[in-house]
């Protein structure tokens, strides 16, 4: 279901600032604008909270003059603040020095075929109706046991966008697309020994999002597991990632291989390109035709064709993650990944959640890392952390105030096995993964 | 007030709206049973020039405006915001958000605040303090510079951004407040390489100034000489120890601790509700005697610094902790009311399109007593960290992370060797009984910081002296 009539009158302003840095002398340009409407109401205590209406616009341009660059945006779309963008963006690319790898991308690389991938589901709901799902939602929560005392509320989001981009090489394309979600967050015991969890759903269609009572329930019982946490002497042991935490450790990968590290080469993982990063058991592959999933997109950011294709295969490193400029500053040619990956996908392996418990056997099942502790240069890894103590692939209690530590070049080697208990909220769809060993320490 | 003329002039009436038309969308707020109501409007500058491989490698410039309205009622809250500041825009706005309205409670008019302020820093534009080819010249001698200090440097990055920030808020008595903030920083990165091994060191720095600040002292190129020193350090440092010891925090930027282990803690939305992990805790002891915390917005030019805060309440210094003896909360109005306090100034927001809540400004400790090298001698064994990156706190539990970027080794009461980057994690209603020593050298950060909650940015700062912890848990990799 795509507005057309919307997309048009986008195409219209990206064509008109194109046509505007053409007439301010730019050998080339790009230019992108987006509108995003939404509602996020939270509720609290069994009432609302919050009620926000969002409407955002932006629109941005980037020019070249030769192999100099330079870009300007804004949210005011009046034909005057356009050729004031424009002027802006012109003035400092007459600045920026001559960069051999800075251009639009090669022409035969951009998208021609646009299939719907089926990303746009406006969700009816008004202020009232998504109030009446938050309350119930937290109300369940609430209600589920008698060890949940207070509450950071629940809320209902949805959103509704159109994006459209174009470049002076003829591509102009737009799309429009949803994004709606139910969130839930608890607290349980009181004083010194208060915790606190949340679950959440996110989809781009209202009726594949969990309901109230699931978020709800998920959302108290993760609240109470949490209770009488401890912590754990300094040790070596096992490290399970559930799969909502192992999505950080593929990002961190991710990250490593993709262009911007590699040409500042400040990435742990340079020159690495066919060679074993990896068991051979791994296969990590993206997915950008998937219908209605949320990373999809038929281009990207600068209108190169995206294509399914493995990243790792065999635990080999198959491809890098490039965009046009880091391509060139490579040697090598873009990936379609100007602005990230699309639904990238982890092999599941033949494990559930509880197999994969079974598999660590003894050590620490990680439900929660906090901080940035993670060095892309060197790959080192130093996270705060908590979780449950497990024995026998059996959950014994809760841990808190630890952190686990090791190097990320190791880590991704000593991977030992990856669940089938994938986490589909996000681009990067994992199961939970098993490290053979981590430094942790404790009290 | 000449502010207040200024920016009205370029915020209203450049969108063709005269102060009568503030009136009418507020009336129409007004016209249902709320506690309070206000409209924010902005409008921001903003550019960044960044330097790479020896070349001026991007620039980008951008320019945004756009108008916030809001009502209370109780606890409740309604809000839209729109970045076309027109007058049917706004009543359309402002009737949608009053309807959150629905139990009838008594309008009132809010807590009387002050109606001037010092200035702590000028209304500058900094994207026309210098031009544009002296930018360019000022990031290609820094750039260069910076190079020549070690063989070993691989790659230079250094970025230059200048926020040009102007406000107007207009709340429910009638009456508006202005201001316009500047604020600049600047980065130097630096990759460095020897037999093989790479590593990196970073500094920067800026306040509520224009580029000239970067001129002064010498500053611009200070960062890069702490940059490339910070990455020779790194290529020297060995596996950090994990376990609990004793760690000693250098003076500046390590009162992100503050930040991370108390700061979250004390801000008033979550004392309201009960969920931090201070709830209920004034008057109690939460640290030692030797501590004593403030949070300022009244530092004249820092990162943290506001002559108002979003709300229109002028910045205080707000003592948190005294003595070891919790004082107080940071404030918003909507949480002040609900508290039965008074606002600190301590209502921010990142822009027109965000709601305010309880943030902090600068959060530091004040000096104590100690030599700094007489802290460090009384340590047999434990890990002195200079610099940090990040941090995070769980306000419920309480529990709360910062990581190491520059770190050594104390043994014998000597530092002697670096270790890598490590993550800390304590507990935030402890940590602070377990500070045994405070040095004399109060120093606050460069200024770099910006906090993050509920998804919304804004630029802080924070500061302490050294000071000297006895037990707190290192997560290195050497068990």
């Amino acid at each position: 279901m795509q507005n057309q009539e919307e997309i048009n009158r986008l195409k219209n302003v990206v064509q008109q600032l194109l046509d505007e840095a053409k007439q301010q002398g730019a050998s080339g340009a790009e230019a992108a604008f987006s509108v995003d409407n939404g509602l996020s109401v939270s509720a609290r205590l069994g009432e609302v909270e919050t009620v926000e209406y969002h409407c955002d616009q932006g629109i941005g341009v980037t020019v070249y003059f030769g192999q100099k660059k330079g870009s300007a945006s804004t949210n005011d779309i009046s034909s005057d603040s356009l050729k004031e963008t424009v002027k802006a963006a012109c003035s400092i690319a007459r600045y920026a020095s001559d960069d051999e790898y800075s251009g639009l991308p090669d022409a035969e690389l951009l998208a021609t075929e646009f299939p719907d991938l089926d990303l746009n589901h406006p969700w009816d709901i008004n202020a009232e109706q998504a109030i009446n799902i938050a309350i119930e939602c937290e109300n369940i929560a609430r209600g589920y046991d008698k060890a949940i005392s207070n509450s950071e509320g629940a809320s209902v989001n949805t959103h509704q966008g159109t994006r459209v981009f174009g470049n002076s090489l003829g591509f102009l394309q737009g799309y429009q697309s949803s994004r709606h979600s139910l969130s839930c967050s608890v607290l349980a015991g009181s004083g010194d020994a208060m915790q606190r969890d949340y679950w959440y759903s996110v989809a781009r269609d209202a009726t594949a999002l969990e309901s109230a009572r699931q978020v709800g329930e998920k959302t108290a019982q993760r609240t109470i597991a949490r209770l009488n946490a401890r912590s754990l002497s300094t040790r070596q042991c096992p490290v399970l990632f559930a799969a909502e935490m192992a999505s950080g450790l593929i990002g961190a990968l991710i990250g490593a291989i993709s262009g911007g590290s590699l040409y500042r080469k400040s990435s742990f993982l340079l020159d690495t390109l066919d060679t074993q990063i990896m068991p051979d058991f791994v296969r990590i592959h993206e997915q950008p035709f998937l219908r209605g999933a949320l990373g999809s997109a038929s281009y990207d950011s600068e209108g190169v064709a995206t294509k399914a294709r493995d990243i790792v295969s065999d635990g080999i490193l198959r491809s890098y993650v490039l965009g046009t400029y880091s391509a060139r500053k490579l040697g090598m040619q873009t990936t379609g990944n100007a602005g990230g990956v699309h639904n990238l996908t982890v092999e599941p392996g033949s494990n559930d959640f509880a197999g994969m418990l079974k598999l660590l056997d003894t050590g620490l099942l990680v439900t929660e890392l906090m901080g940035q502790g993670v060095n892309r240069v060197t790959g080192d890894y130093s996270r705060g952390a908590s979780g449950f103590w497990v024995e026998n692939g059996v959950i014994q209690y809760p841990v808190q105030e630890i952190t686990i530590a090791g190097n990320l070049k190791t880590m991704l080697r000593n991977i030992v096995a990856i669940g089938n208990d994938v986490d589909l909220r996000g681009n990067i769809r994992v199961g939970s993964i098993l490290l053979e060993q981590m430094a942790i320490a404790g009290e | 007030m000449p502010l207040l003329e200024q920016v009205t002039q370029s915020i209203l009436a450049g969108n063709g709206l005269q102060t009568q038309d503030v009136d009418r969308v507020m009336a129409v707020l007004l016209s249902a049973p709320v506690d309070a109501a206000d409209i924010y409007f902005q409008s921001s500058h903003f550019e960044s020039w960044s330097m790479e491989g020896g070349i001026i490698k991007e620039g980008s410039h951008s320019i945004e405006h756009g108008a916030g309205v809001r009502v209370v009622s109780g606890d409740k809250t309604g809000f839209a915001y729109s970045d076309r500041i027109e007058l049917p825009i706004l009543l359309e706005a402002a009737n949608n958000v009053k309807a959150i309205v629905r139990h009838g409670q008594q309008a009132r008019r809010q807590i009387e605040v002050a109606k001037s302020w010092p200035q702590l820093y000028q209304p500058l534009n900094p994207l026309k303090s210098l031009d544009d080819q002296a930018k360019i010249d000022l990031l290609k001698r820094v750039d260069s510079e910076t190079r020549k200090q070690d063989s070993r440097i691989e790659e230079v990055m250094v970025s230059l951004i200048a926020a040009y920030d102007s406000v107007l808020i207009a709340n429910q008595d009638g009456s508006l407040a202005a201001d316009v903030r500047p604020l600049v920083r600047m980065n130097v990165t630096v990759i460095m390489v020897e037999n093989g091994r790479r590593e990196q060191g970073s500094m920067g720095g800026g306040g509520r100034s224009d580029y000239s600040f970067f001129l002064e002292n010498d500053r611009a190129f200070e960062y890069g000489r702490e940059a490339v020193r910070l990455a020779q350090v790194n290529l020297q440092a060995q596996e950090a120890p994990a376990g609990n010891m004793t760690v000693v925090l250098g003076p500046g930027w390590p009162g992100i601790l503050l930040h991370e282990a108390i700061g979250h803690g004390l801000e008033g939305d979550f004392n309201r509700k009960g969920t931090s992990a201070f709830s209920g805790r004034v008057g109690e002891r939460v640290a030692s005697d030797l501590c004593t915390v403030v949070d300022d917005g009244t530092l004249v030019g820092r990162r943290g610094s506001l002559n108002i805060d979003d709300e229109g309440t002028p910045t205080e210094n707000t003592v948190l902790i005294e003595k070891g003896i919790l004082k107080g909360y940071m404030q918003d109005k909507l949480n002040a009311r609900l508290m039965g306090v008074k606002p600190t100034g301590n209502g921010r927001r990142e822009s027109y399109a965000h709601l305010p809540m309880p943030r902090m400004t600068n959060t530091y400790m004040l000096p104590g007593q100690s030599d700094p090298e007489e802290i460090i001698r009384s340590v047999k064994k434990g890990l002195y960290a200079r610099n940090f990156g990040g941090g995070q706190v769980d306000i419920t539990s309480g529990k709360f992370v910062f990581s190491t970027s520059e770190a050594y080794l104390i043994e014998d009461g000597k530092i002697t060797r670096p270790v890598k980057g490590a993550t800390l994690i304590g507990n935030g209603p402890d940590v602070l009984t377990k500070v045994s020593m405070v040095g004399n050298d109060m120093a606050l950060d460069s200024g770099v910081g910006t906090c993050g909650k509920d998804g919304q940015s804004v630029p802080v700062g924070v500061g302490q002296p050294t000071l000297k912890i006895d037990g707190l848990t290192v997560g290195g990799t050497s068990v």
